[in-house]
């Protein structure tokens, strides 16, 4: 049976790319803000594009934060894709003005400190051992980012006897920041899997497999 | 880790159909935007461009069709650009499926747009599309470069340095910078170009307009450009993406 995933629509992201890709692999997709229908998914989807402040505002007018909450409370699997990466964390700084996140990690989404921003296209990253979200991709492979904001520091204690040590994968443009992390049910991408071609579509695969 | 240089076709399109013109003036039909896209992406394209090219002097609806259907084969970023006027226009752009819409003559008409377009989708889905030339006689900017419409064919005695740099502020997430004294010549970029914009800007920019042969694009990135975009050499087989990458590889840039 194919695995049930909700892709979160909350206005911020670009949800039909999400669901083809995530349809590609061979999972039944299908895009809401339903309440029921992303608890009850295998699987539930957080894109997001544009600003932290707009995307965090939008997601608590859906009650993603809520969901999200919850979800993980109960150990059921969500994935977000950059900015629905980034509103993981506790707080994001735009212009000079902190908006809050979801919090579901410690850490501070800024400016990215580069020559050129955004940081538009293919880069390479480096995965943990034993890496779930990467597992079976050459570390040479190269992933599609696009974003001016990052997190450069990773405040949770990686090392820790913690239930599920997340495992924090990294990058750089200009500066070190976190491209992607596996912390239980939670996983994230900076980079966008479903414009990241074949080596996306392992990923997403290696998500749908998980769940 | 560092980021790839990028290698994007694109595709100049009219009533859903693949065409280009020598200086967008004599058209040639090269057949179908989706077919060519899925080529194009199995060759190891980086992005894909389309530009509906009549979008701007002629009859404007850019084919969302197209766009629809391209997005459902193919996984790689999209621009679509041409014809571009307003936050709703982009909206339903990237409804059908493109990532990033190119805008070029409305914003010089009203460069808030710009930043209307940045403000509610964000400035990584804003290419600012720049059709610039070498000031003809008679037209002094100061940098030597002016802003063009109507395919090159109109300038505005705007600075095309200043513009790019404004328009970055203003929002736009990448600079898409054409020359039409190079377009269809096959001769190479303008790289005198290429360098007075990157240091100017510090959104990332595209060197377009005159790729005629393999090494006509390593100096457009030593110039200072992030992503080289080419059509007609692509889209009649002159030159292969592969090669393309092979010669900016042994010239030192990174690739994927």
């Amino acid at each position: 049976m194919s695995k049930r995933v909700v892709v979160f629509d909350y206005g911020f992201g670009n949800v039909r790319s999400a669901e083809r890709a995530l349809a590609r692999v061979g999972a039944d997709v299908e895009i809401t803000a339903d309440y029921d229908k992303a608890m009850a998914a295998d699987g539930l989807l957080v894109p997001g594009v544009g600003a932290f402040a707009a995307c965090m505002a939008g997601l608590k007018t859906a009650r993603g934060d809520w969901i999200i909450g919850r979800r993980l409370a109960g150990g059921r699997a969500v994935m977000g894709i950059c900015v629905g990466m980034q509103i993981l964390f506790a707080r994001g700084v735009e212009h000079g003005v902190e908006t809050e996140g979801c919090d579901q990690w410690p850490g501070t989404v800024e400016p990215l400190r580069a020559p050129v921003v955004p940081h538009m296209g293919w880069n390479t990253v480096k995965a943990p051992e034993g890496s779930r979200l990467f597992a079976g991709l050459d570390p040479e492979e190269r992933f599609y980012f696009v974003h001016s904001y990052a997190v450069n520091a990773w405040e949770l204690d990686a090392t820790s006897d913690a239930f599920h040590p997340p495992k924090v994968t990294w990058t750089t443009h200009g500066e070190p920041f976190v491209a992607a992390v596996e912390n239980g049910p939670l996983w994230a991408t900076q980079f966008h899997p479903e414009k990241s071609g074949d080596a996306g579509a392992q990923l997403l695969t290696n998500w749908i497999t998980s769940l | 880790m560092s980021v790839a240089v990028r290698v994007i076709p694109c595709l100049d399109v009219t009533e859903g159909r693949v065409v280009k013109g020598v200086n967008f003036q004599h058209l040639r039909d090269a057949g179908d935007p989706v077919e060519m896209a899925k080529i194009y992406d199995a060759e190891g394209a980086d992005e894909l461009t389309f530009l509906d090219i009549t979008a701007s002097s002629g009859n404007r609806e850019t084919t969302y069709d197209v766009v629809r259907r391209t997005a459902e084969q193919v996984f790689i970023p999209l621009t679509v650009g041409g014809g571009v006027r307003s936050a709703e226009d982009v909206d339903r752009l990237l409804r059908a499926g493109a990532d990033k819409v190119g805008v070029n003559t409305a914003a010089i008409a009203r460069p808030e747009l710009i930043r209307e377009i940045s403000e509610r989708f964000g400035r990584q889905v804003l290419v600012l599309s720049v059709d610039a030339r070498r000031c003809p006689e008679g037209t002094v900017t100061p940098s030597g470069f002016e802003v063009t419409t109507h395919g090159g064919r109109r300038g505005t005695g705007i600075d095309a340095v200043e513009w790019a740099h404004r328009a970055a502020e203003l929002g736009a997430g990448e600079v898409l910078l054409n020359s039409m004294d190079a377009d269809g010549t096959k001769d190479g970029y303008d790289t005198e170009m290429i360098e007075a914009v990157r240091k100017h800007v510090t959104v990332p920019v595209i060197a377009s307009g005159g790729a005629g042969k393999l090494a006509d694009f390593p100096p457009a990135i030593a110039a200072g450009a992030d992503a080289v975009l080419a059509a007609s050499v692509f889209h009649f087989g002159d030159l292969r993406i592969a090669e393309v990458k092979q010669t900016l590889r042994e010239a030192g840039h990174l690739v994927r």
